[in-house]
């Protein structure tokens, strides 16, 4: 009776000492707490740049200059801008064709590296070297290879295999340079696509194609319906990343064209740096960054539910 | 106005360490081809216990480097101050410079390009004093260090120029002979006539119209220039939609047809490139053109620099050469604690004794601003260099006719005026709707 009339009085006298045990003992406020570090993380590196960048797409700040509240005037100007309109088509036009080419490519190689070869690890670890080396590096790799007078494709064309009797222009007609600077993205791509997807490939059952060979399904059929559906959730998210990368991508072309012949390779990204680093418009530059987001969400959209909608994006398992 | 490649400045840092009246004795010695004139010694006040950090771009040269640490040690020495200078990469000047002035912190004395003092022109010290002291001593500044050193429209300088970079014609004599000149015409329907022949010799001419910041803007403006057609007027107005402009545009397309393909694609290392392998005979350039061959270990180089020679750009309908240069200012930012320390350190780099030596090492990459300086013996040692002499004594700038301001260099960075060229050259666009859309992105920022 006595030890428990004695806990009970501990108890009773340790009460009063707690708010701010009583504090901790709340369950809302330890979450808040607990998650303050990662939130405020993500408040200074995400929150303020995206804010800062919403922020000057609506003044007029150069550099320099801090620049005032001008609404939507950017915007608005822009958007009797052809040379911002001809940036926006080229973006689309690039993500489209190169993505395309990325994931065609890079399923194709998937399936050979899922094969059985001699030193496949080794292949498979070559096969990465394009999205390893530093894009600036491989820019000016590229950037030689279609070289106006040294490019080697165009000396073996012309002086080795006498295909053609000119040197091709590959960076100085708009058309050439559009192409060749897709050729560029594809092959900086296909790696990145290629490893994702023979991640996912190798996760297929082999019993599910023993199977569809016992019901006598030829290739084609084991492809469409074994390969193609059990690939999708990560092709999905491949294909989410992949355009994201593709439609901000900078680096290529800044390094081997600079937007040039007049304007015709500039991406939004490479036209917002030049007008807002090198020109020195800071507000307008960051209105066309602006102007990306809602482009960037659509794909995003487009990629993440049209393509690969399945249970298991909402949680549940994918049967 | 060429970046130069890392292999190009190697070679001119052999250059420079291989020639003996260059080397490292000369900064002590005293320079006796710079006359100057009587004036009171400008006394700074010096701020006790003083330290500078200076920022300024790269190196091209490498004497430019060695003879700028050299001049710097000598100005610790002499004061005790102790100086600590970056270089930066041309490309990381601007934001750099932007981040500098917004935030109020960082290097006391920047040396940025063009028009960056007129941008800055709040954040930094006025320099009237130390400008008029030089100019006396040293004969004068020319007309580019004044558009580019002080307040547009008055006459308080905001920078000190320290030096332009030029790009006058840069040919093959062997082949301007046996085309059947001596020299460049100055006129431009022989200037056509001669690239026609180069052409038909197969030693044909290139000049960018590409995304080259340098190489480009400097040739869209000559073939503006020297047509007598501007971008703007003197208060700004836009003054590009002009006969004088399609003129222009048509004379630049006849011309194009006889250049050597692909030079709508050339940054501004293009022409170095095709000149270095032979491939044209006649481009424009800075005088790194010559040195990166002149210096080269093989000998064929050597033998294309012994065969190069540089002539002032035509000029074509203007009175005066169509050309104008990269001017670099030093600037004194308002943040500085030592104000006075930083003017005097800006003082002492551009004195002969230091300035002479220096410019001389730069081979006439840098041209004078002050017209003493274009007094020195290596001007003339090497008859090359006559092109770059006095090239700042011009009144062509990025922008001419009007005010230098953020418009006039925003308009240089994307490339209006050389995109204009492009466009018609190439057969993409008219003469007539090229000048509309030129004036309609121009206008965008003079607005």
């Amino acid at each position: 009776m006595d030890a428990t009339a004695n806990a009970a009085e501990r108890l009773f006298i340790r009460r009063p000492d707690g708010w701010l045990t009583r504090m901790f003992d709340n369950k809302a406020f330890l979450v808040t707490l607990c998650m303050l570090p990662t939130a405020g993380l993500l408040l200074i590196f995400l929150t303020y740049p995206l804010g800062l960048g919403l922020w000057l797409s609506m003044t007029d700040a150069t550099i320099g200059q801090p620049g005032h509240f001008i609404g939507l005037q950017n915007f608005i100007s822009l958007s009797q801008d052809p040379i911002f309109w001809m940036s926006v088509t080229n973006t689309i036009m690039y993500t489209v064709v190169a993505t395309s080419g990325k994931f065609l490519l890079g399923l194709w190689l998937a399936m050979l590296l899922n094969n059985y070869i001699p030193f496949r690890a080794f292949i498979r670890a070559i096969v990465l070297l394009p999205w390893i080396v530093p894009t600036v590096l491989s820019a000016i790799a590229w950037w030689w290879i279609y070289d106006p007078q040294f490019s080697i494709i165009s000396y073996l064309l012309v002086n080795v295999l006498h295909l053609r009797s000119t040197y091709i222009d590959f960076l100085g007609a708009p058309w050439n340079a559009r192409g060749s600077l897709v050729v560029v993205n594809i092959w900086r791509g296909i790696p990145f696509v290629a490893i994702t997807l023979l991640a996912g490939l190798q996760t297929i059952s082999p019993t599910l194609y023993e199977a569809a060979l016992l019901d006598g399904a030829n290739g084609w059929q084991r492809f469409r319906r074994i390969t193609v559906p059990l690939l999708m959730p990560i092709l999905s998210v491949a294909l989410t990343l992949s355009v994201l990368f593709t439609f901000s991508d900078f680096q290529l072309v800044y390094a081997i064209t600079r937007g040039g012949p007049f304007n015709t390779t500039h991406l939004m990204a490479t036209l917002a740096f030049q007008r807002a680093i090198p020109g020195s418009q800071l507000g307008e530059g960051a209105a066309i960054a602006v102007a990306m987001i809602p482009f960037l969400i659509v794909a995003t959209l487009l990629c993440f539910y049209g393509v690969g909608r399945r249970k298991w994006q909402q949680g549940a398992g994918n049967d | 106005m060429v970046e130069f490649t890392r292999r190009e400045s190697l070679a001119l840092g052999l250059a420079a360490a291989s020639i003996p009246i260059l080397g490292t004795g000369r900064a002590q010695a005293a320079v006796d081809d710079v006359p100057t004139k009587s004036v009171t010694q400008l006394e700074y006040k010096l701020e006790k216990g003083a330290t500078l950090s200076v920022l300024r771009p790269a190196k091209f040269v490498a004497a430019d480097e060695k003879y700028w640490n050299i001049n710097t040690a000598a100005y610790t020495k002499a004061t005790g101050i102790d100086v600590k200078t970056s270089f930066l990469s041309w490309e990381d000047m601007r934001p750099q410079e932007a981040v500098t002035a917004n935030t109020g912190a960082g290097p006391d004395v920047i040396v940025g390009f063009g028009s960056d003092p007129q941008i800055y022109a709040s954040k930094v010290h006025d320099m009237s004093d130390l400008a008029e002291y030089l100019g006396t001593k040293y004969g004068g500044w020319y007309n580019l260090a004044k558009l580019y050193g002080t307040k547009w429209g008055t006459k308080d300088w905001i920078g000190i120029p320290m030096g332009g970079s030029s790009g006058p014609c840069a040919y093959r004599v062997s082949w301007v002979k046996e085309a059947g000149y001596s020299k460049i015409p100055d006129d431009l329907e022989g200037f056509l006539t001669l690239c026609e022949k180069l052409q038909k010799a197969g030693h044909p001419a290139g000049a960018s119209l590409g995304h080259a910041v340098g190489d480009a803007n400097a040739f869209a403006n000559w073939l503006l220039w020297t047509h007598g057609a501007y971008l703007v007027d003197e208060e700004g107005k836009m003054a590009i939609d002009s006969k004088d402009t399609v003129a222009a545009l048509k004379y630049a397309t006849q011309l194009q047809k006889t250049f050597i393909p692909g030079t709508l694609s050339w940054n501004d290392s293009g022409n170095n490139k095709a000149y270095a392998a032979g491939e044209i005979g006649l481009t424009f350039n800075g005088v790194s053109i010559y040195f990166a061959n002149r210096f080269s270990p093989n000998e064929a180089q050597q033998a294309i620099a012994e065969d190069t020679f540089f002539q002032l750009a035509p000029k074509g309908m203007a009175h005066t050469t169509p050309e104008s240069a990269l001017v670099l200012s030093a600037m004194v930012f308002k943040h500085t604690r030592y104000p006075n320390a930083a003017k005097d350190f800006v003082r002492f780099m551009m004195e002969k004794d230091q300035y002479g030596p220096w410019l001389s090492a730069c081979l006439g990459y840098w041209s004078e601003p002050l017209d003493a300086y274009s007094k020195m013996k290596f001007w003339t040692e090497n008859p090359r260099l006559q092109a770059f002499r006095g090239a700042m004594d011009t009144q062509f700038y990025d922008g001419y006719k009007g005010p230098i301001s953020p418009a006039s260099s925003a308009v240089a960075a994307n490339y209006t005026v050389v995109d204009m060229f492009a466009s018609v050259v190439s057969g993409a666009a008219s003469p007539e709707s090229a000048v509309k859309l030129a004036a309609s992105q121009a206008q965008r920022y003079y607005g």
